[in-house]
């Protein structure tokens, strides 16, 4: 790692005067994708500044019809919330398949999104259930937010402060992860709304990142069933291949992991 | 360069490294406590699993400037003077190690995953939790049965206290 100057953050507003100082500054939260990238000199920031210990950047709030998740709030504390575990199963079940346990315990949600790894796995159920993620500047769709592979509608010295998750009726999540990164070869998450919608999304798949799968929406819209998806045929067109799978396989695992995915649902 | 202080197996020590040191080397080798290792130095392996605030953690995808003003305990802080801790003691009994070069970020990890899932561990909770933890000697399982062993003794450990 080359040399770098580390921050500890005390307030949001701290975060962002302490980023603007900086050469070239990063926001560091869980760290478990930033230092492996800076351990191999794929990334070389001036100042790092942790935001994990900021009051304000932990925490998980369910009132009504949304359950918010701070920005610090790690995979562990998600997957293990009653109260996401009530409202939203599949969030929860999302988290606790992110890495191993001693990654979830340093991960955040905040740091996943804002990284956008088109493998990565809260990508899917942010733009599935229609999150909306709040930052210290403004609210973003999430249809606004992913930009492509690593890439997002974040500005410099922009903090995702947290995360809002419409409850759904009904939601699941399905993925194959990759059996040494625990990635997600292919994840999707299938979505039917309280107003009826139904939403899809599928990570680890596109080139473009996470994407909606809108075959799989048009086949639920008619008959919420994994059967449904039976007829249903996913262009390998634009889907990533790697020594790992070939597009056409990916392709089928999009197909698939909805069919689970629904199946998880209920 | 910045002055780190954290506890470390109950001590409290202040450490002057570089920003940029790794909680592992700050422990190895500022601290000289080597039990801990660094194998894959990719957060893959688990060999430089420590406990940060009662917590199993990567030791080598951690800052040391991180863990300032946490409480961290190493392999080295697990047994009582000559007492090991009984998951220390189920792995010897159990014959859970080989080279034994896995075995502190096996064993931390382990200790965290009782203090999880209390006495209600089986063999698929053990070894999917054990995920992060590679092993290339044992094929692992005399470690998952040194574990379900330990999580057996722990609860007894834990009734008598």
């Amino acid at each position: 790692m080359y040399e770098t100057n580390y921050h500890r953050a005390s307030s949001v507003d701290d975060a962002v005067a302490q980023f603007g100082k900086g050469k070239e500054a990063k926001f560091l939260a869980g760290g478990q994708t930033l230092l492996p990238v800076m351990k191999q000199r794929l990334a070389a920031p001036s100042d790092v500044i942790d935001v994990a210990k900021i009051k304000d950047m932990v925490g998980i709030d369910v009132s009504g019809d949304t359950v918010t998740i701070k920005g610090a709030t790690t995979h562990y504390d998600v997957a293990q919330s009653d109260a996401v575990q009530k409202a939203i199963p599949a969030l929860a079940h999302l988290a606790s398949m992110i890495g191993d346990p001693a990654v979830r315990y340093r991960g955040t949600i905040g740091g996943s999104l804002a990284n956008n790894d088109p493998a990565a796995d809260y990508p899917a159920a942010v733009l599935a259930l229609g999150a909306t993620i709040k930052t210290n500047k403004r609210s973003l769709a999430a249809e606004d937010f992913f930009k492509g592979l690593f890439t997002t509608a974040l500005e410099d010295g922009e903090i995702i402060t947290a995360v809002t998750f419409p409850i759904p009726v009904k939601a699941g999540y399905a993925k194959m992860r990759h059996p040494a990164s625990r990635f997600a070869l292919t994840g999707v998450f299938v979505v039917k709304t309280k107003a009826g919608d139904i939403r899809v999304a599928a990570t680890g798949a596109s080139q473009s990142g996470v994407i909606r799968v809108p075959a799989i929406e048009q086949a639920l819209k008619a008959n919420w069933s994994a059967s449904a998806l039976d007829s249903v045929t996913i262009s390998a067109s634009g889907l990533l291949a790697d020594i790992h799978g070939s597009s056409d396989y990916r392709a089928n695992l999009v197909k698939v992991m909805g069919q689970r995915a629904v199946t998880a649902a209920g | 360069m910045s002055t780190v202080k954290l506890t470390v197996n109950g001590r409290a020590v202040s450490v002057d490294v570089e920003d940029r040191t790794l909680l592992v080397h700050l422990l190895r080798e500022n601290l000289n406590l080597t039990g801990t290792h660094v194998g894959c130095d990719t957060s893959q392996c688990g060999a430089c699993v420590v406990h940060v605030d009662g917590r199993a953690v990567k030791s080598c995808t951690m800052l040391a400037g991180q863990a300032a003003g946490s409480n961290v305990t190493t392999i080295e802080g697990l047994a009582k003077g000559d007492e090991l801790h009984p998951m220390q003691a189920a792995f010897r009994d159990n014959h859970g190690l080989q080279c034994g070069y896995c075995t502190p970020g096996m064993i931390m990890s382990a200790v965290d995953i009782v203090h999880r899932h209390g006495g209600n561990l089986d063999e698929e909770t053990v070894r999917h939790e054990l995920e992060g933890n590679i092993c290339r000697c044992t094929g692992y399982h005399n470690i998952v049965k040194s574990v379900l062993d330990a999580a057996g003794r722990m609860k007894v450990a834990q009734a008598a206290e």
